[in-house]
This record gives C-alpha cells, structure tokens and sequence, in this order.
C-alpha cells in the first residue's frame, strides 16, 4: 500500500521543474485525447510550434497575443494577492474596450491627445466594472467570484447591444461593426508585423505592478490581508478600502488590454473583441506565483499554446475553444505536482 | 397566456434545477465546484450523441449522467485526495469541458435528434390553466422534481445525510467518529457532477435537441450562485430555478412577440437578475446564523486534525 507523508523539505530542482513536468504531462494527456479525437497529434503540435515561433512573423503574432495574457494576467495576480477572484477580466476586457471605442469615435478629441484619452476612459471604465464587485464584496460580503463572472456575460451583451444598435458603422453595409477609427487612434505597429506599441505599454506596466506589489507599503498591506485577515485588522488596515482598491485596479488593467486590443490590432469595436483571455488570465496569475514578471513570462508561453491553438483551426478545422482542454489539463497537472512538492508517496509492508 | 409563460419557466428553470442540486449535494460535503459549467457540456454532448447513434432518449441521459460523473471525478480526486484548491480545480474542470466538447462535438453541429416528447399526465393535465402549465412536460422535467425530493429525504431523513452534512460542517469531528470523510466527499462529487451532467442533457435532449458549442451559456454559472439563494436547501433550490426560469421565459416570450427593445439587453436580464438575487441572498445570511456549510471550501488533511 501506498501512503503520503508530508516532505520536511523539497528540494529546489524538483520544486522549480515540477510546472515544467506538469506543462508537459498536460501535452502529454491532451495528446492522447486528440488522438481518440481522430487527430494527428504530432501533426498538430508541430504546427502549432512552426506557427507560433517558427518564424519572425509568428513570434511577433506571439508577442501580440501575449499582449491582453499580460494585462489582464497582472490584473488577476493583483487581486490573487488578497485572495479575491477576479474571473471577470474578461468582461472588464470588453468594458475598457467600449470606453475606449467610444473616445476614439465620439469625443471629437484630435492628435496627440487621443491615445491617451482613450488608454484614461478604458483604464476607468474596466476599474469601475470591476468595482461593482469590490463594493459589493466589501459593504455586504456578497461572493466576487460570482459576480465578476456573471458580470462577463453582461458586458458582452453590452458589446453587442452597441455594435449591432446605435455604434453600428452606417457605411459598414449592415455588418455588426463600428466604425475605423482615425489613424492617430490607432496603436504604432513595429515594422510589417501587427505587433504594436501596446506590448510596451504591457511590459511597463508589468515593471509599475512588480514595483507596486512588491516595493510600496501597500503592495505590503495587500499581501498581509491575503496572508492573515484578522492580524490586518490589528495591524489597523483598512480592508474594505483595499478589497474595493484592489478590484478597481485589477479591472482597470483589464480595461487596458481592451484598450490595446481595439487601438492596436482591430481599430474598431466588434463582437469577440477578447477570445476568453480573462479566463486564460487566470492559469496566467496562477502559474506566475502571483509575481509580475512571471505574468510576463506566463503570458508569453500561454500565449505559444493559444497561437499555435488558432493556427489548427485553419490546418485542421479544429474548433478554436479547443485550446481551452489545454488550459483545463495543464491547471489539473500543476495542481497535482502542488500535492506532490508538499507530501512524498512511502511504501507501507502491510501489517499481518 | 398566462400557461404558456408558465411552461416556459418550469422548461427554462430545469437545466438550472438539475445543476443546482448537484452543486448543493457537492457543497454539502464541503466542496466548491465551479466546474458545473464544463460538466453541463459534458453531459449535454454525451447525451446527444448517444441519442443521436442509438435513438434511445433513455440511454442517452443514463450516459450523460456517468460521463459527467467521470469528468467531475477529475475534480474529486484533486479536491479530495489530492488537497488542491477547490476554485482552480473546479475553474480547469469548465475549461476542460468547454475544450473536450468543443473538440469532439465539432462533427455534431447541424444534427438533429428527435428529444423528449411531452407527456401528459393523466388526469392533471386536463385541469384548466395549471393542466398545461404543469402537467404536460418531459418526463425529465418529473425526474428533475423527483431528485428534489430525493435529495431532501436523503439530506434530511437519512443517516448518511447526516453523515454528509456533518463531514461538511466539521470534518475533523465527523473522522472521529468514525466516518470516512474523503469517502463521503468523492461519492458527493461525483453524484453532484452526474446530476449537473443530467442538467446539460436537458438542453440537448429536451430544451432544444440539437448541439451547439458552449451551448450551456453561463446556466452553471447561475447554478453555483442560486445555491447560496437556495441557502443550501434542495427545496428552496427549485423555487429559484423556477424565478430563474421565468425571468428567462419573459425575456424570450417579449422577443417572440416583437419589442422595440434589443434582444442584446433582454439577454442580460437573467444574469442581472441573478446578481440581485445573489446580494439579497448573501445579506440575508449575513443577518442570521449562516446555513453555509462550515468547512465549504476547505481540504481536510487528518493530519492536521486537532
């Protein structure tokens, strides 16, 4: 018989190889369920790798894609912190997103001004959205995870009441679409690529977060809380303050990877606006231990898997939400190897 | 008229019903499972299918059930034995079953089956409003109202309820005397994950007989919140539903007939309704002594038993 016994202590490889190991064991899985699925598993994994990174244009598409993983990825992280979940980026994507779309159509603004603007109105508009839940968790201890996540199915029908109702492009031959936006609402793009100045505007912000969380007294506060709530009272925290400040922020960020999507790759609002990136947001802030740069370097191998994942759509017709068995697998591996760094298996001689 | 807006309630409330229960039963034991979404998908593809390949409607739910069971059973394990974190579990076990669908039911689209037919019951049906309103549904509409009550009995009038509940409030007292926790919380796991399978199948087998991708639309979602409203109680669980149900009716049957307002903000209406009732619910239980399981949520290791 097999028994666990808890470990006295891990040792350091096995402690930082084990997401490695469970990343691949997930492949591993997810290939034998492709197999039974009738499809070529190395055909499709070594497709996904040439799309992904085999070429300068699939690893700036990398990049690109990493983009929203990033944003809303530090947005969930943040909230981690004070153990509240935020399973909303997604709605607070396409919030920021309609704030943003609605600066750079109707506010009149002109030049070097609207970037800006639109970056401030998805920034609020997300921290806002979010916000209904941090007051709501704060004031009356109503459960955030619910509500950020029956908030995404809201804000999606608000995306789609405009862009089929009153934003509707007149000239856009009845498709449910805005208009474009102007060139000076648009994000710069780096040479021929799609990839734009919102992958800078990510990577600042990992470096603001990682400063934030991690170097400023109430980056501290935040981790007390989440750590111990009764020592954060003693402590004289105000936490109700910080459950609302902390899902603020957490939306807002989420908000500007709505503003990076509609500036920088589709120049105008339409339905779809984010595939699924505040659920994908979540393995993000898990994996990365909560920290700031590992959302950085999460974002980016996540976001291998989702191009790789959009490319077989087109070589294998496999349908897109597909990638999320990855995203499901890999989450079960990691929360397995989480037992398996903390306790090891001991052979017990059954006793007769 | 009155009739048909009452048909379209219990019809719409049923999916829900089914997997509100089995997140009751599973939160009992004192498991979170957010996986409801995934497994209502699982068990509204296997259903299809096998009602699609055998033509037997009964085969079909049977399937649906222990396929479900089997998925859920991943979350199990991770929860129960495994000690892992119920949310990320249970939010990998949706995602799972949103991909695991997407994936095999991607030849299923555009196929159609012929779902349950209504059966009238004899007698009640004939009653004049109530008849039709109530009495002229799927058989999996009875079911539905039936595992209320078995729920309930079993809850409330058994000694393994007991047993369940007590391993939900204190799992340290319940291991001492004598129960065995992590037993009793798989097996709720996993007739909690079947009975939200069985509400996936109502969609594709009763509610609108064809498959869809992600065709559960936020109903596991909704499920999960309507078990605080139903304050843990099966009972309680069928009344919101039901509410459930018939602010969806409404909403569809003021599309049917042609309002001025976008069916995009009609399609809110449940979810911002479910919102209200969640935060009326929750200030409720802040007031009193909480029904709320008290270990929901919470791995149970012996060892760290005091």
């Amino acid at each position: 018989m097999i028994k666990f016994e808890k470990r006295k202590s891990t040792s350091k490889l096995f402690k930082t190889s084990a997401p490695f190991l469970a990343v691949l064991l997930a492949l591993i899985t997810a290939g034998f369920i492709l197999l039974f699925a009738g499809v070529n598993p190395i055909k499709a994994y070594s497709g996904m790798l040439q799309e992904s990174l085999g070429s300068a244009f699939g690893i700036s598409e990398t990049l690109l894609k990493s983009t929203p993983l990033i944003l809303t990825g530090l947005g969930v992280s943040l909230a981690f912190r004070m153990k509240l979940w935020n399973i909303g980026a997604d709605g607070q994507l396409h919030i920021g997103a309609i704030g943003a779309t609605w600066v750079a159509l109707y506010s009149g603004l002109q030049g070097v001004f609207m970037l800006p603007a639109m970056f401030l109105a998805s920034f609020i508009m997300g921290g806002l959205w979010a916000g209904v839940a941090g007051v709501l968790k704060a004031k009356i201890r109503v459960n955030e995870i619910i509500v950020t996540l029956l908030m995404n199915y809201i804000a999606i029908s608000i995306v789609s009441f405009l862009v089929y109702g009153p934003w509707k492009d007149p000239n856009g031959h009845n498709f449910p679409l805005t208009a474009q936006f102007a060139d000076f609402a648009r994000l710069t793009s780096f040479f021929n690529t799609r990839l734009n100045t919102g992958f800078l505007l990510a990577i600042v912000l990992v470096f603001i977060m990682y400063i934030l969380m991690e170097k400023t007294l109430w980056g501290y506060e935040i981790k007390v809380i989440g750590n111990n709530q009764n020592a954060a009272k003693y402590a004289g925290i105000k936490i109700d303050r910080s459950i609302i400040g902390v899902l603020f922020l957490s939306g807002a960020l989420a908000g500007v990877a709505g503003f990076s999507e509609v500036a920088g790759v589709q120049f105008r609002l339409q339905e779809g606006v984010s595939s699924g990136y505040g659920y994908t947001a979540i393995i993000v802030a898990w994996l990365a231990g909560r920290s700031a740069i590992g959302v950085l370097v999460v974002s980016i191998i996540m976001s291998i898997i989702l191009v790789g994942g959009d490319s077989l759509q087109i070589l294998m017709q496999l349908p897109v939400a597909f990638v999320n068995l990855f995203q499901g697998l890999i989450l079960f591996f990691i929360l397995a190897s989480e037992f398996f760094i903390a306790n090891k298996p001991v052979l017990l001689r059954s006793k007769q | 008229m009155i009739e048909i807006l009452l048909f379209a309630t219990i019809k719409a409330g049923t999916p829900i019903l089914f997997a509100t229960l089995g997140a009751i039963v599973m939160e009992r034991s004192g498991i979170i499972n957010l996986g409801i979404e995934g497994l209502m998908l699982i068990g509204a593809l296997s259903g299809f299918v096998t009602a699609l390949y055998t033509g037997s409607l009964f085969l079909a739910v049977v399937v649906s059930f222990f396929a479900s069971m089997a998925v859920g059973s991943i979350h199990g394990i991770i929860t129960v034995y495994l000690r892992g974190n119920q949310i990320v579990s249970g939010l990998s076990l949706t995602m799972f079953g949103i991909g695991l669908t997407a994936l095999f039911g991607r030849g299923m689209v555009g196929k159609t089956i012929s779902g349950f037919d209504k059966f009238h019951i004899p007698g009640l049906s004939k009653i004049p409003v109530i008849g039709p309103a109530l009495f002229r549904h799927d058989l999996l509409v009875y079911l539905s109202v039936l595992i209320v009550v078995l729920v309930s009995l079993f809850f409330y009038k058994t000694k393994w309820g007991l047993y369940l509940r007590s391993v939900g409030e204190n799992p340290a007292a319940a291991d001492t005397s004598g129960i065995n926790v992590l037993k009793y919380r798989m097996m709720a796991v996993l007739v909690g994950s079947g009975l939200a399978g069985l509400g996936g199948c109502y969609l594709s087998l009763a509610y609108t007989p064809f498959w869809m991708e992600n065709m559960s639309a936020g109903r596991g979602w909704i499920a999960v919140a309507l078990v605080i409203f139903a304050q843990w109680n099966s009972t309680r669980a069928l009344a919101g539903a039901y509410l459930f149900g018939g602010i969806n009716a409404l909403q569809l049957r003021m599309q049917a007939v042609g309002t001025t307002i976008s069916p995009h903000l009609l399609a809110m209406l449940p979810y911002i309704f479910t919102i209200i009732v969640l935060i009326i619910a929750t200030m409720r239980l802040e007031k009193g002594s909480s029904p709320e399981p008290e270990s929901l949520g919470l791995p149970y290791d012996r060892e760290d038993r005091k």
